[in-house]
């Protein structure tokens, strides 16, 4: 592919006509020689990369990572994983001859005696917080998109586990400086072991050494959250990131973006230089976040002390939603042969949790096999164009968002002066009742704009120009959009029967589950026009427009002051002849 | 015959086409592409952005030692001078170096967008047989499937291969056994308070106190004596001692007491629960003086103390557990036995009954 550079800085040309065997031309010889990375490197290094504002979510999860890699190398370096009673002596008076674990000291030496310590405790933390809420966005835009079908879906599930991993090793980090509000979180965890029938007791006893808290937790999370996950994590990204590039990016529709081919900047130098300027940014933005957002001040909770606990004890926001459905889960436990099951507790950390992230997992799969969508897609759909699978979508969040209100119901309660009861009352009802509703109003929502998209396609948009017709009627004139919108808005299936799946309905003549569920997705989906349609419509508009050519007097047709277009020299009132 | 079967192996291309491909829109130059002065200037902009990363991380080292760290450290608007510009410092820094070569790669790097043809995720098909085949051949020629007996001995001598890694596991901790069925409490422990150690007598509290208390040997006494060396709680065992044997001891008009067990195990309308919650384990000590109804602040779980500890609302599923206690012959509160049933979260080997029903049963254990 040659590039017309003519014009392009001249400053940056100069490089690519030398004739002579370059310095770099001797380097690549000499790794070649050895690696034999040329064959690679000829397909990648000039590799293409779609550009649009959501490819950059992922990324940001991507780099928020870089950074808790770096600032955690750092904070290793002082921190002290270990239980061990010390008396502290550092420089914070308030807690200065006070008993505490190392691990407690050594957070509090960080805070307040390294240098940049506490900007280190912050970064890391603030970091965290970013990489989880990136991931989510990222798999929001991705589902929203269609980019998780075919032949993503291995990718969606890579996805999914870096999503459950981020968030153990999360928590594993904000369990590790053993203050007050750590320890209880800890505490939780460890009630919540308990709770696994038949094997929790033992669960809990090889987890923590002994009975809670005993000395052992401390650097058995450590381990785990310096070592075990993020390997882990580091392998997962590698596939993730590696899978990418060899599906190549998905593209949104539009004229010369097709399925077969990927429209962007090549990664050499554009694509390089965007990302990688990226990873400054976002470096740079979290140390200012560490700068100026003071968060998770462990000094101010005290060392952890399992007879004591703060009101407003709350997880960090991404456990927030187990923490709210246990908050909400009525006190049920069964009790039966000198044993007791804990519903109360089982049910809202263990099962639902588990469940939904299965459910999270499988969700590719579970859309193909409706829709019985056997293609490859590399066009990005629009979210009004899969109304059903949007909706769904909808509805998740919003069972996630009441469960996550639910984890501060007594904040709330405090905030609002209203009862923690009849809140705690009202949103075990609203986390069913929620995403139903937002279920419904989402779907009716993408099927208007999908009548809309027809709309402006058929008749035009509207151009605010009103128009009086001789017998004293008013109306509005519309007009056509341009050729490139279109083209991008036409590009789409049109319904199950278009979607040209192979194993259609199945031919027994009985109704399957799958049958009805497939009814159900694609139940008032508006299809784009046909060809007919379409002809008609211009048809009419052309027979309006000449109609209306007569009593204009070539007067503004509207196409003037409709924002799209450069009004400087335009004729208002026509040629006035008289 | 290699055509047919390139055009066999593309990606199937979308459904009907309403309206023509208009194809690539035509590339526009950027101002800097064709005006040397905008050219030069947005270099100037870029080298800029650099310079100020280099002028952020000179200051990041200066500032590095000149500020103090710490709580004596210089303050800037109610913060640490030393976090606050160690890190706009650091983040100028990064943050301009990322500014700059975005907008190098904005400004200057040619902008012409590029096609690349796309192939399906799939190998061709021919790949894919010589794939198998050589797959196959692999198989074959190892005879994996016509010496069963190799192959069984090998799945099953590697498959055992988990015993040892499982084994290994076992050190982790010790046994559950009847551990969380007890605590330290013991007949004529007294009750002391949790920070101080000192003992308490009924009137030291009025109607409406609420002390957050231990047991004695928390402290390393025994009836205000030092406990010998051995018997001394330390560390580890301390804090698992502490976690469970956290109590409160509430004062309420005998009055209002409404459970005939509560009264029974109280004195002169003092009662003493367990501090910890029976949801998931945290202590409680939000207490509602007029009701007597103690909080969780972690879930909300609330009991009343004057009802043998009765959830009235929230998540738990089971009444706070409560220790029978008396008064000592020098007039210290004490008590009676250890809680007569598991305190803290439910586990699945939890024999659970109802108050009236443990309150036999310690009857019949301790003869009253």
């Amino acid at each position: 592919m040659s590039v017309d550079t003519s014009k392009v800085a001249t400053s940056n040309t100069s490089a690519a006509t030398a004739k002579q065997p370059t310095r770099i031309g001797k380097i690549t010889q000499w790794s070649d020689e050895r690696l034999g990375l040329a064959a690679m490197g000829k397909k990648n290094l000039r590799k293409i990369f779609p550009d649009h504002w959501s490819f950059m979510l992922g990324e940001i999860a991507l780099w928020s990572f870089v950074v808790l890699l770096i600032t955690g190398v750092f904070l290793t370096l002082w921190f002290k994983p270990s239980m061990a009673d010390v008396t502290y002596q550092g420089s914070y008076p308030n807690l200065r001859g006070i008993e505490m674990s190392q691990a407690y000291a050594s957070s509090l030496d960080i805070s307040f005696d390294v240098r940049g310590g506490l900007l280190l405790r912050q970064m890391h933390h603030w970091a965290a917080m970013l990489f989880i809420a990136a991931m989510m966005i990222h798999l929001l835009r991705v589902f929203f998109t269609g980019a998780h079908r075919k032949p993503r879906e291995l990718n969606w599930v890579i996805g999914s586990l870096l999503l459950i991993l981020g968030t153990l090793e999360g928590f594993t980090g904000y369990s590790l400086p053993d203050d007050l509000l750590s320890g209880t979180g800890v505490r939780a965890a460890d009630g919540f072991i308990q709770a696994i029938p038949i094997v929790g007791t033992y669960i809990g006893f090889f987890l923590f050494g002994g009975e809670f808290p005993g000395d052992s937790i401390i650097p058995r999370l450590y381990t785990i959250h310096v070592l075990l996950i993020p390997g882990l994590l580091l392998a997962l990204i590698a596939a993730h990131m590696l899978l990418l590039v060899y599906h190549k990016h998905t593209q949104w529709p539009g004229p010369g973006r097709k399925e077969t081919n990927v429209v962007g900047y090549p990664m050499l130098p554009v694509y390089a230089a965007k990302a990688g300027g990226f990873f400054f940014i976002t470096f740079g933005v979290t140390a200012i976040m560490g700068a100026v957002l003071s968060l998770n001040p462990v000094w101010k909770f005290g060392p952890y002390d399992p007879t004591k606990v703060t009101a407003g004890s709350q997880p960090d926001w991404y456990m927030g939603w187990p923490d709210g459905a246990l908050r909400i889960m009525p006190g049920w436990e069964s009790h039966f042969w000198g044993h007791t099951w804990s519903w109360n507790i089982f049910v809202p950390v263990i099962l639902m949790p588990t469940l939904s992230w299965i459910l999270l997992t499988i969700l590719p799969f579970l859309e193909a096999w409706i829709t019985g969508d056997k293609r490859e897609h590399h066009l990005l759909q629009r979210p009004r164009n899969a109304p059903t699978r949007t909706a769904f979508m909808v509805s998740l969040m919003t069972w996630y968002a009441m469960f996550w209100l639910a984890g501060g119901n007594d904040l709330i309660a405090i905030k609002l002066h209203s009862s923690i009861n009849n809140i705690t009352y009202a949103l075990r009802v609203l986390v069913f009742v929620g995403p139903a509703i937002a279920f419904f109003i989402t779907r009716r929502w993408c099927i208007a704009l999908q009548r809309h998209d027809n709309e402006t396609l058929l008749h035009g948009y509207e151009t605010g120009v009103i128009m009086r017709s001789p017998e004293g009627g008013y109306s509005e004139k519309h007009l056509a959009i341009n050729e490139a919108k279109a083209y991008a808005i036409t590009v789409r299936d049109r319904g199950p029967e278009g979607a040209g799946e192979d194993d259609g309905p199945t031919a027994k003549g009985k109704t399957t589950l799958r049958d009805r569920l497939r009814t159900l997705y694609y139940a008032d989906d508006v299809q784009k026009p046909t060809v007919e349609e379409l002809e008609e419509a211009h048809h009419h508009a052309e027979h309006e427009a000449h109609a209306l050519a007569g009593i204009e007097g070539h007067a503004a047709d509207g196409h003037q002051f409709d924002g799209h277009h450069l009004v400087e020299d335009e004729n208002l009132r026509g040629d006035h002849q008289h | 015959m290699s055509d047919s079967h390139e055009l066999e192996h593309s990606i199937e291309a979308h459904t009907d086409e309403l309206l023509p491909d208009p194809g690539l829109p035509e590339h526009h130059w950027r101002p800097t592409d064709v005006d040397p002065r905008a050219e030069r200037r947005a270099e100037r902009q870029v080298a800029t952005f650099f310079g100020l990363s280099v002028l952020c991380t000179v200051l990041f080292v200066v500032f590095y030692v000149t500020l103090r760290t710490g709580i004596n450290g210089q303050k800037i608007i109610g913060l640490g001078a030393s976090n606050v510009a160690l890190g706009l410092t650091l983040g100028g820094a990064f943050l301009f170096i990322g500014i700059g070569v975005i907008q190098w790669a904005r400004k200057l790097m040619a902008d012409v967008e590029l096609v690349e043809e796309r192939h399906p995720a799939s190998s061709s098909a021919e790949d894919r047989s010589a794939t198998l085949a050589a797959l196959q051949a692999g198989l074959e020629e190892s005879g994996i499937a016509r010496r069963p007996l190799i192959r069984n001995t090998l799945i099953g001598s590697v498959g055992l291969l988990i015993a040892p890694a499982v084994v290994m596991l076992r050190d982790l901790g010790p046994l559950p056994g009847d551990k969380l069925k007890h605590t330290v409490w013991t007949k004529n422990m007294r009750v002391v308070r949790d920070v101080v150690g000192t003992p308490i007598r009924p009137s030291d509290l009025e109607i409406g106190d609420l002390v957050n208390a231990e047991p004695e040997i928390i402290f390393g006494t025994s009836d205000g004596q030092p406990l010998p060396e051995g018997q001394v709680l330390e560390g580890a065992d301390l804090q698992v001692a502490k976690a469970k044997a956290a109590t409160v001891l509430l004062r309420m008009d005998p009055a209002d007491i409404v459970s005939d067990v509560t009264r029974n195990w109280s004195i002169d309308g003092i009662v003493a629960y367990s501090k910890i919650c029976t949801h998931v384990g945290c202590p409680i000590s939000l207490n509602e003086r007029t009701t007597h109804h103690l909080l969780c602040p972690c879930h909300q779980s609330t009991f009343d103390l004057a009802d043998s500890g009765k959830v009235i609302f929230g998540p738990a599923g089971r009444h706070l557990p409560q220790l029978p206690i008396g008064v000592d012959s020098e007039g210290y509160i004490v008590a009676l036995s250890d809680y007569p049933e598991p305190v803290g979260p439910s586990f699945w080997e939890r024999d659970t009954k109802s108050p009236s029903e443990i309150a036999d049963e310690w009857s019949k254990e301790n003869g009253q």
